[in-house]
């Protein structure tokens, strides 16, 4: 399959907010059920072992007009869960038999309750990550978490996995994210034959299909760019923080590329390679995975830094192992997680010299003049003056 | 009735005697060595902390104080400009503001640097940043105590044991490091069973918001009733001479058939019997009260005097149990209770309160609070059968109280009390 068919595909189901591929999987495969997850970091290894299909559930974007969702919301809170709410009330999340809700925010966290109130009959759990450094308390309570997580997965779906479907489960999940970084490095090596809108469609298709076909996917994506190569860009490369759980809409991200920037490393669907090494699979398997969610979860505004000189060296970190040249911090509105991270990791960059931008967006934002323009901008003074 | 305005007087001087004792402490902590822990007001451990000799900073309580006073503006200004997002908890910005102002406290004496961050992360997710943006400023130790939240309405044994752990492993070392003292378990009992005696009287004082009228505005007047149990006083021996003060001065009241007294007077003629949810406004605070006082509505219970710890439903601090009872008063706390156990909370006020209506006030700074309450008006308007009103402000960033329009709304929502009045006795 060619680049263009690949990514044909990945953003069909990007816009089909009906969802109708998840649909498909289950009425191929009668009997069988689908968990949705809101962002940032669920274990969907879980979901998958258990023989149900994880769907990741990140908003409603600019493709779904908010008709019920807005009575649910005031003003002053980001647009993510309205629309999720709007995906919800319009019964276009109905073929979800749970729905999983991390520990991001206080929004999430509320629409946890929301969700119970709304869908009695869903299975809808709140999933409280360790928030603690110690891997002595912090692993056995997540392993608990996680326990709890299976055993009431099980029972939805009716299959109780082996310790061996769901060591495969975690080896899966393991290749995914081998397949992501990957994905990552050809980027931040190769920019201009990884566009960031063509990874970015890919990773929302994989929110939407099992972890075998996304594989598949992404498999020939990597020989279709080999195939294809494009021509280099006389760009600046940049990173994008703060896009880990509203996401930006396809147009900006293709704003910031188009105005001169080549995004090099960003944190948008940050959960799919929360863990940044694989999960160890000799052992118990889900003392396993707590350990790796304790030892290597990425650094991210919704974990608790306790490294007192983490948020000051964060930025430069990721600029470094990014090659970049500049940070843009592009946050949703009313974004408590990226807005009050804001002002340490800007610091942190400053201090290094690292050049920065910031803006805030809306996932349906329409006008994206005023980021081509500071994008531009931004691109061309790295240019003229030099970057970090 | 001049007795009881001499009660009242008597709780109130205690209030502000405290008060300014814990400041002018806090002050001369550098001099007198007394080590300082700055820790939040919902899951605060106060008789923990106070069992190491360390003196407690509740910077929720600064910024409120800041609000009242008419100085968080400025703060929260002076943060925006340092870079503070427009769309966060102003009680961040007004604190992030004060100390670059000179960590000068409400009420004007110097506040000491933290021996020790607390982070109870109890209900509240910017505490986090909030914490860790003032690790950037004080360069300071913190300890980090998680607090799971009640997802499915209860605490888990699980996490009580999590809870319990961390306490002994984590947050019990790092108080003794930071002040150079021993754990000292009877201490922290001798505190906790000072606890649920003030609890004991605090829920008097809530409670006598049954009778009509109720002797207490059990929000606007509440928060003051609640300050010194939410913050430093908690275990204290003032805090237990507080609260008997004020149930006394309170069941006073009661026996007079006397209602509260507001900013226009005592409010006998209690026209409307109402619930509020959410935290007040604090930059028009009187003004805010005095709308509601001022057409006879009176507000029977609250939640948001239970952020600090909720007491009404029988938890109270046990010295049997020091270490658990700590887990399981931060894991009760409001705002660490999910959203169908708050609607049940309200239905439950509304019932056992015989409140006409409810009032949400929604404040733009707290997720944690306003996220979801739209739903939650809904939800509670079905299940206890009366009308709610939702009104929208800010704790405290003066630029969100708009005075005519939540005078307007609250005017109109009582007319429709009324009307249904009307329409149910016609
Ligand atoms: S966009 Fe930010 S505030 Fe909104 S739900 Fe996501 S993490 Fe929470
Ligand atoms: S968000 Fe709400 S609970 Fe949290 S600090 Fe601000 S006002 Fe307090």
């Amino acid at each position: 399959m060619g680049r263009e068919s690949i990514i044909r595909a990945a953003r069909e189901i990007y816009d089909d907010l009906d969802f109708q591929r998840v649909r498909d999987w289950l009425s191929q495969k009668p009997g069988t059920k689908a968990v949705g997850y809101l962002p940032v970091y669920a274990p969907r290894e879980l979901i998958h072992a258990c023989g149900l299909l994880p769907v990741g559930i990140h908003g409603g974007g600019d493709r779904v007009e908010i008709i019920k969702g807005d009575a649910f919301y005031q003003s002053y809170i980001c647009h993510l869960p309205r629309s999720v709410v709007e995906l919800g009330q319009s019964g276009r999340l109905d073929m979800l038999s749970g729905m999983l809700f991390p520990s991001t925010c206080d929004v999430i966290r509320n629409l946890s309750g929301m969700w119970k109130m709304l869908y009695p009959d869903q299975y809808v759990r709140y999933i409280d990550v360790p928030q603690i450094a110690t891997p002595e308390i912090a692993i056995p309570f997540w392993e608990g978490e996680l326990r709890h997580l299976l055993n009431d997965l099980a029972k939805l779906s009716g299959h109780h996995p082996s310790e061996d479907e769901l060591r495969a489960s975690l080896g899966l999940y393991n290749e995914v994210r081998a397949a992501l970084r990957e994905l990552y490095e050809l980027r931040r090596t190769r920019p201009w034959d990884v566009p960031t809108e063509e990874l970015y469609l890919l990773m929302r298709a994989g929110e939407s299909i099992p972890p075998e076909d996304f594989l598949a996917m992404i498999q020939s994506y990597f020989r279709a760019i080999d195939d294809e190569p494009n021509r280099p860009r006389d760009n600046s490369r940049v990173i994008v923080v703060g896009s880990f759980c509203e996401q930006p809409p396809l147009g900006l991200i293709k704003t910031i590329e188009r105005a001169g920037c080549y995004v090099v490393d960003d944190d948008f669907l940050i959960g799919n390679r929360f863990l940044t090494e694989d999960v160890e699979l000799s052992g118990d398997p889900l003392s396993c995975l707590a350990e790796s969610f304790v030892r290597d979860a990425v650094a991210t505004s919704v974990i608790y830094e306790a490294d007192p000189h983490g948020k000051r060296s964060e930025i430069k970190d990721k600029v470094d192992a990014a090659g970049a040249d500049g940070v843009i911090f592009a946050a949703a509105s009313f974004c408590d997680p990226a807005l009050l991270d804001r002002p340490m990791l800007r610091t942190g960059a400053e201090a290094h010299d690292i050049p920065c931008i910031a803006f805030k967006f809306s996932e349906n934002s329409g006008q994206f003049q005023q980021f081509r323009e500071q994008a531009g901008t931004f691109s061309d003074s790295i240019k003229l003056w030099g970057g970090a | 009735m001049a007795e009881t305005s001499a009660a009242k007087d008597r709780s109130m001087i205690l209030q502000k005697q405290m008060i300014a004792n814990h400041y002018r402490q806090l002050e001369n902590a550098p001099e007198t060595g007394d080590p300082v822990v700055y820790t939040f007001v919902p899951g605060n451990m106060n008789e923990l902390v106070r069992s190491f000799g360390a003196l407690p900073v509740l910077p929720e309580i600064n910024a409120l104080q800041s609000g009242m006073r008419q100085k968080s503006g400025d703060y929260i200004a002076e943060a925006e400009r340092a870079g503070h997002s427009e769309d966060v908890c102003t009680y961040v910005k007004c604190d992030i503001g004060m100390i670059k102002a000179g960590n000068i406290s409400p009420t004007g004496t110097r506040l000491p640097k933290p021996d020790l961050l607390l982070l109870s992360y109890t209900g509240c997710y910017t505490f986090m940043k909030w914490f860790e943006l003032l690790r950037e400023e004080y360069d300071c130790p913190t300890v980090f105590f998680h607090v799971p939240y009640q997802g499915d309405g209860t605490i888990e044994a699980e996490h009580r044991d999590y809870m319990m752990r961390q306490l002994r492993e984590e947050v019990i070392p790092a108080l003794e490091k930071a002040t150079g003292r021993r754990y000292d378990e009877d201490r922290l009992r001798e505190y906790l069973t000072l606890s649920a005696q003030a609890e004991d009287d605090l829920v008097a004082v809530l409670q006598s918001a049954k009778n009509r009228p109720s002797p207490i505005d059990a929000y606007f007047g509440a928060v003051y009733y609640v300050g010194p149990i939410f913050s430093s006083f908690r275990g204290t021996p003032e805090g237990v001479e507080y609260y008997r003060a004020l149930r006394e001065e309170v069941e006073a009241r009661v026996a007079a058939g006397q209602g509260p007294m507001t900013p226009v007077g005592q409010l006998d003629d209690e026209k409307y019997r109402l619930v509020v949810e959410g935290p007040p406004n604090w930059t028009s605070f009187r003004e805010f009260w005095s709308m509601f006082a001022s057409e006879g509505a009176n507000v029977v219970a609250s939640t948001y005097t239970k952020v600090g710890g909720t007491y009404d439903f029988g938890f109270r601090h046990d010295p049997e149990d020091p270490l658990g009872t700590l887990a399981d008063y931060c894991g009760g706390c409001y705002t660490n209770i999910n959203l169908p156990g708050r609607v049940d909370m309200l239905v439950d006020y509304i019932r056992e309160y015989e409140a006409d209506g409810f009032v949400i006030n929604s404040v733009k700074s707290c997720n944690s609070f306003s996220a979801g309450q739209l739903m939650m008006l809904r939800e509670v308007e079905k299940r206890a059968g009366v009308p709610g009103a939702f009104i929208e402000s800010d704790l405290v960033d003066p630029r969100y109280f708009s005075a005519a329009n939540i005078k307007n709304r609250l005017e109109s929502y009582l007319q429709m009390i009324d009307a249904r009045r009307m329409g149910a006795s016609a």
